[in-house]
């Protein structure tokens, strides 16, 4: 070898601080090759702040909302015409009525105000009011009957197309088209917040109001959507967090090596696998078909998702037991402990961070699961809150990430706002779920 | 009694299972805890796992069956007379339960006693008038016939529930004098116990296996009714997808898969040179600082929703690749295209790719690199001609799985890839795939046992097939490669 290497003719180099060209060559290519690596990365982390803020800056818009602030005199001839303040009777008055008295009450302060443009029709003025409007303003007196007959000060919705136009949504060419919103509305509007009369405000509305139909969507919130959502991650919890950690007790500490633990083992990596999809094909002919639970149901939704995540905490799990050093193992074994006793007294309390981190991942995922869903009829529009568990578990509900689905398939462009909007908050739950999972391997983690 | 009401009963009786089984236990042994051969607590445990675990197993079993037995006896019941054109034993069946439903509320509201029900005929009151009072809305007159079944139905249910009540608490105190019964302070309490534990241990880990033989039943089973009503050459061969609500559909699947694979392409054309060169950075490259902040911000990447990245490819990436590639070029008009599917699924893969490949890039053994730096070769020399050839097999794993992953996915291609079924080369056509097949059959309005929503368990069972077998060849490729280097 070494004689090989002395034998080996000399080449003729200019000097040694001069760079031949093969070497330069081979430089240039090293340098590209880095570039490549950092231009990947760039690229994931470009799309990374990409997708994020297109969501946030069309998203922002769904929690501020146009709002008109009105004097309305509840007038006692329209809502009690009998004078006898009794409920039943005041419930016998209709949306429509309430919807007259905001018209009346908002002309009348247009009038005052002398904003009104000439030979603009009541109705007009109306039109600019949400349809949902009148039937808060309703909610409002039947919860409190002793309002009739005073005047109150009511914050109503701006239509959506009013709305839009204060976001850059509608704009003056695209209301000549519009059946539903005229340019005069628009200019009306305009003079209205100059005025002081309209505001965009925030709107809690977006989260604690129940869904709204396609022509109404100012009125449209989430309230249904988190509730069912979070019944849904308790179902989960409950079911996955015990099921899967006594399973991968099983297969860490107990299961012999043979063929059936080889299966268990294959199926598991297997299901983590499995598009999310199949599980709502599952639910659909298994729960619903099958085993007769009502369709677009939490618990429906929960018992899939279930079987979803299980695998997910599983594989963390067993990861989390196996970190835990042998010798504590032996010393419990040692002083007389039972291999039931070890486990159960020192083992899983040592894994028990690394369990929960997992299984609060696992969770988060499952959060933001939408194939499965959609299959198992919680795309049907709900409007009721679900009752209050165990019984609300059978209650139709919706999900944030199903509400989303179904915003993004309505016509008017107000939804895909309320979608993005809705997103901003599905993400701030996953953010915070993870933060809870970093903080709790950070403080917990343990070397060994 | 609710069911509910019935677990919170077993399970206080187990609980005071507990607390009388211990103190049994140490009265037994006179007070010496050293003449038990146990701790007391183990004898305690005995008596509630044997109270509350075989109640509760019957209880679930109990509420499983029992709606079927139910169902057949009843359906057994409504003559073919009782179903109206154009309906089915199945809907007529919804209607039964309805209206055991209503006759439920309408005595709860008090308006009517069991006599009265009993004695109550469809052809001479009115059912429908009164199911509406209590706010039941059936969409026909009720029929004597499926007025008989409803109230044969709520009978059945009724006493099955009667029968699930008196049972579940005759298992339990069974269990519970039984477990008591064998207190002694010779019994080997612990033992037992945990033999019972092992047990349920066993239990928990075969839900995976219940799931996986779930999946491959309901897909099987539904596929087999599909293709009684559908021929499976036609399903298998014909090349157009045209489902139709009146019947005569076409329902080819090679439409579909043609779009589930161009976009799949895209997605992974996207997705591997970026993931395989963000791993190397990240692996070779990248100082300690710079990799642990970018690799947990890429993996943020895999942690959205799927649906995120659906609303991304609706409201940003369709439009843009619209107005400033297809117009402009003149190849489509449509911002939902295979194109805006691919790219968008592409981002949602890289985490996915890069994530293991880097894993896998780590695990080459040092030595390697040494001997090739030794050699005099440049870091990128290494990479290119020892690193990747070593981890060439692993990084083909994490390729497969993420394939597997862009197969499967729904909610970018539903919001990202069109609806329209055709098989065209044009990327920035609106093309369709498996999964948003599956998605619109489904959640359409068709009836369920017609060929056009059971096509869904077909393509379903498709889809099953082909991510599985590229899940398992992913996972035997990285298993084999894993062992090469520990």
């Amino acid at each position: 070898m070494t004689a090989e290497a002395t034998n080996m003719p000399a080449k003729a180099r200019p000097s040694l601080y001069a760079i031949d060209p093969r070497t330069k060559r081979r430089n240039a290519a090293e340098k590209r090759f880095r570039l490549y690596g950092v231009a990947a990365v760039g690229f994931g982390l470009l799309a990374l702040v990409v997708l994020l803020s297109s969501v946030l800056g069309s998203g922002l818009g769904a929690f501020r909302q146009s709002v008109l602030t009105m004097q309305v005199p509840l007038d006692a001839a329209v809502l009690d015409k009998e004078g006898t303040r009794d409920p039943a009777a005041i419930a016998k008055v209709t949306t429509i009525a309430y919807g007259k008295l905001l018209q009346d009450a908002l002309t009348a302060e247009l009038t005052e105000k002398a904003l009104l443009p000439a030979g603009m029709k009541p109705k007009d003025v109306g039109g600019m009011i949400s349809k949902e409007a009148p039937a808060q303003l309703r909610n409002l007196v039947l919860a409190n009957p002793d309002l009739i007959g005073t005047t109150v000060s009511f914050d109503a919705l701006a239509n959506g197309r009013i709305d839009g136009f204060f976001k850059g949504r509608v704009t003056m060419e695209s209301a000549k088209l519009d059946s539903n919103v005229s340019p005069v509305q628009l200019e009306l509007a305009q003079a209205m917040r100059d005025a002081g009369l309209l505001a965009l405000k925030f709107n809690p509305g977006f989260i604690f109001s129940p869904d709204a139909s396609e022509l109404r969507p100012e009125a449209a919130g989430l309230g249904v959507a988190i509730l069912g959502s979070a019944y849904m991650m308790l179902i989960v919890l409950v079911l996955s967090l015990p099921i899967g950690v006594a399973a991968s007790i099983y297969l860490e500490e107990f299961a012999p090596k043979n063929r059936f633990t080889d299966l268990i083992e294959v199926n598991i990596a297997n299901l983590a696998a499995v598009p999310s999809i199949v599980f709502g094909i599952l639910g659909l002919a298994a729960f619903i078909n099958f085993g007769g639970l009502p369709q677009s149901s939490s618990v429906v939704g929960g018992l899939v998702l279930t079987l979803m995540t299980l695998p997910r905490i599983i594989i963390p799990a067993r990861a989390a037991l196996k970190s835990v050093p042998p010798s504590i193992k032996d010393a419990a074994l040692g002083v007389g402990a039972s291999k039931t006793q070890t486990i159960f007294h020192h083992v899983l309390p040592l894994a028990m961070p690394g369990i929960l981190t997992g299984a609060i991942i696992g969770l988060a995922q499952a959060l933001g699961e939408t194939a499965p869903l959609l299959l198992i009829g919680m795309v049907a529009f709900v409007r009721d809150y679900p009752a209050a568990p165990p019984e609300g578990f059978f209650d139709p509900a919706s999900a944030i990430p199903v509400q989303i689905y179904s915003w993004t398939q309505r016509a008017d462009p107000a939804f895909t706002e309320r979608a993005s909007g809705a997103i901003i908050v599905l993400l701030v739950f996953l953010l915070v779920m993870n933060s809870l999972a970093v903080v709790l391997r950070r403080k917990f983690e343990r070397r060994w | 009694m609710s069911i509910g009401l019935l677990t919170l009963i077993v399970i206080a009786l187990a609980a005071a299972g507990f607390l009388i089984g211990r103190q049994l236990a140490l009265s037994k042994a006179g007070g010496d805890i050293r003449r038990l051969h146990s701790l007391p607590g183990y004898y305690g445990q005995t008596v509630f796992l044997f109270t509350a675990v075989p109640a509760l197993l019957l209880m679930l079993l109990w509420l499983l069956v029992q709606p079927l037995l139910i169902e057949t006896r009843v359906t057994s019941m409504i003559s073919a007379t009782d179903i109206p054109d154009g309906s089915s034993a199945s809907l007529v069946m919804t209607d039964v339960r309805r209206i055991a439903e209503g006759i439920d509320l309408i005595l709860a509201r008090g308006k009517l006693g069991e006599t009265d029900i009993a004695a109550m005929r469809a052809d001479l009151a009115d059912v429908r008038s009164r199911l509406a009072e209590v706010g039941v809305a059936v969409g026909t007159n009720v029929k004597p016939g499926v007025f008989e079944a409803a109230k044969a139905y709520r009978d059945l249910s009724h006493s099955g529930h009667l029968a699930l009540t008196v049972a579940v608490l005759a298992l339990a105190l069974a269990g519970f004098g039984y477990a008591l019964s064998r207190i002694r302070p010779e019994f080997r309490a612990r033992n037992v116990s945990e033999g019972f534990v092992r047990v349920l241990l066993i239990a928990a880990s075969l839900v995976a296996i219940l799931t996986t033989v779930g999946i491959v039943l309901s897909l099987v089973f539904e596929t087999i009714h599909f293709f009684r009503l559908y021929p499976a050459s036609k399903f298998f061969l014909s090349t157009t997808w045209n489902p139709k609500f009146g019947g005569g559909s076409d329902l080819g699947i090679w439409p579909l898969i043609w779009g589930t694979l161009y976009i799949s392409v895209i997605a992974l054309v996207v997705a591997v040179p970026v993931g395989i060169f963000a791993a190397i950075f990240l692996a070779e490259y990248a100082s300690k600082k710079v990799r642990a902040m970018t690799k947990p911000l890429l993996e943020v990447l895999a942690g959205i929703p799927t649906i995120v990245y659906g609303l991304f490819a609706l409201i940003t990436v369709g439009p843009v690749l619209r107005d400033w590639f297809a117009q402009p070029l003149g190849l489509g008009t449509s911002s939902s295209s295979v194109m805006t599917a691919g790219l968008v699924m592409g981002i949602m893969l890289i985490p996915f790719v890069s994530s293991l490949s880097d894993d896998i890039i780590n695990a080459v053994p040092q030595s390697l690199r040494d001997g090739s730096y030794g050699l005099g070769a440049t870091q990128s020399e290494t990479v290119r001609q020892v690193i990747l050839p070593a981890a060439l097999p692993g990084i083909v794993g994490a390729i497969l799985l993420a394939a597997s992953r862009a197969i499967g996915e729904t909610m970018i291609v539903v919001l990202g890839a069109g609806a329209a079924a055709k098989m065209s080369l044009n990327p920035f056509e609106a093309m369709t795939t498996v999964t948003v097949k599956i998605v619109s059959q489904l959640t359409g309005d068709t009836e369920f046992a017609s060929p056009e929503t059971l096509v869904s368990f077909a393509l379903g069972l498709t889809l099953f097939v082909f991510t599985l077998g590229l899940n398992i060849l992913a996972l035997v490729i990285v298993r084999k490669y894993r062992e090469q280097y520990e």
